[in-house]
């Protein structure tokens, strides 16, 4: 029995494609290069496998997801998918907001902020740092033009420097990305 | 044939030497990264059942549904390069849903549906595009391309406001 997650959750789900994986039988050089497939690494998920229909993005697309979430400086890493739960949340893409909600957890050792945006979303009472920077995602998320210089003072008023400013707009915008792939081209079941 | 500026500098008019270059300058290696995704998804060396045109019209629609012009711009001016048929040009008129051709009809309606609301998306949606004729290959190129513009324009948007902090 199968049961498609509807509900946010930091239990990752199981991530089941609408769209065929590529069959690593018929994989190109530049496929399995962007795959990073070698003899001794032939694991790669499923989603992964369906972005590779697409390898002209997909092989900035890894190191770009990487750097933005994980490089040095700016943003600590928790904020950063603050952002990343933020867009998750408007765009209902349970899979990435159960992962980077985790993430967030793991991280901070805390799991109070994420029940409180799960079950509020931007009317969550968390510390006036973390609001901003909610809020902040979650308009940028819905609509770009959403987000005004009230909203970008607020950040610098919570104290967020420029750097780490940067930072969460590329993570925000980033998944507005990432979920209109997980989103869009399977869904999450219950693991 | 790929591009060498950088789209979101310009677009937001980030000047050399400013605070904001500075910052920007800080995270330069997802900028590039950015500008490479930008050409691999707008005019890839092997574009598939996706033209360089058509990928360039779609975006040029979704610049459109966010209200942002300085994007619009951008895409009619890939459209031109490269050199998009009339009927083509006419993906980028949002009041346009395809018309009677059933190929184009489902490219647009995907198209919308993602770049608007992404969370209404559902199995369903797959199935019209390979009804359509979509091939699997395809229907991720589609994908991607709604998705990275999507980020492109947030990206931008972001920074713009940033150019106003004190």
């Amino acid at each position: 029995m199968s049961r498609i997650v509807h509900e946010f959750t930091t239990d990752i789900p199981v991530w089941k494609p609408y769209v065929k994986p590529l069959d690593l039988a018929e994989a190109s050089p530049e496929q399995l290069e962007a795959l990073k497939i070698t003899p001794s690494n032939t694991k790669v998920s499923d989603y992964v496998l369906v972005l590779a229909h697409d390898v002209e993005t997909l092989k900035h697309r890894t190191p770009l997801f990487n750097g933005v979430m994980y490089n040095k400086g700016g943003l600590s890493r928790a904020e950063r998918e603050i952002g990343a739960v933020g867009a998750s949340i408007v765009n209902r893409c349970i899979y990435c907001a159960a992962v980077h909600a985790g993430r967030y957890n793991q991280l901070t050792k805390d799991e109070a902020v994420i029940d409180a945006i799960f079950a509020d979303g931007v009317d969550a009472e968390i510390e006036p740092r973390l609001k901003a920077i909610l809020d902040f995602s979650v308009k940028l998320s819905k609509c770009p033009q959403d987000a005004d210089e009230a909203d970008m003072q607020a950040l610098a008023d919570a104290g967020l420097a420029k750097d780490e400013i940067l930072d969460l707009i590329l993570s925000t915008a980033l998944f507005g990305w990432a979920n209109r792939l997980m989103h869009t081209l399977g869904e999450p079941i219950a693991g | 044939m790929a591009e060498t500026k950088d789209v979101i500098a310009e677009i937001v008019g980030i000047e050399p030497g400013s605070a904001l270059a500075q910052v920007v300058a800080g995270r330069a290696d997802i900028m590039a990264l950015t500008q490479q995704t930008h050409d691999g998804a707008l005019m890839p060396e092997t574009p598939g059942g996706l033209s360089h045109a058509e990928r360039a019209a779609l975006a040029c629609r979704i610049a459109k549904i966010n209200n942002e012009s300085a994007f619009e711009a951008h895409f009619e001016a890939l459209m031109d390069r490269a050199g998009a048929s009339d009927a083509t040009a006419r993906i980028a008129d949002i009041w346009f849903d395809g018309g009677g051709d059933a190929r184009l009809k489902a490219l647009i309606r995907h198209v919308d549906l993602v770049a608007h609301a992404p969370k209404d998306a559902t199995r369903r949606d797959i199935e019209l595009l390979r009804e359509a004729g979509i091939a699997e290959p395809d229907i991720v190129r589609l994908a991607e391309l709604v998705a990275f513009v999507s980020y492109q324009i947030r990206v931008a948007a972001g920074l713009r406001l940033m150019r106003g902090l004190a």
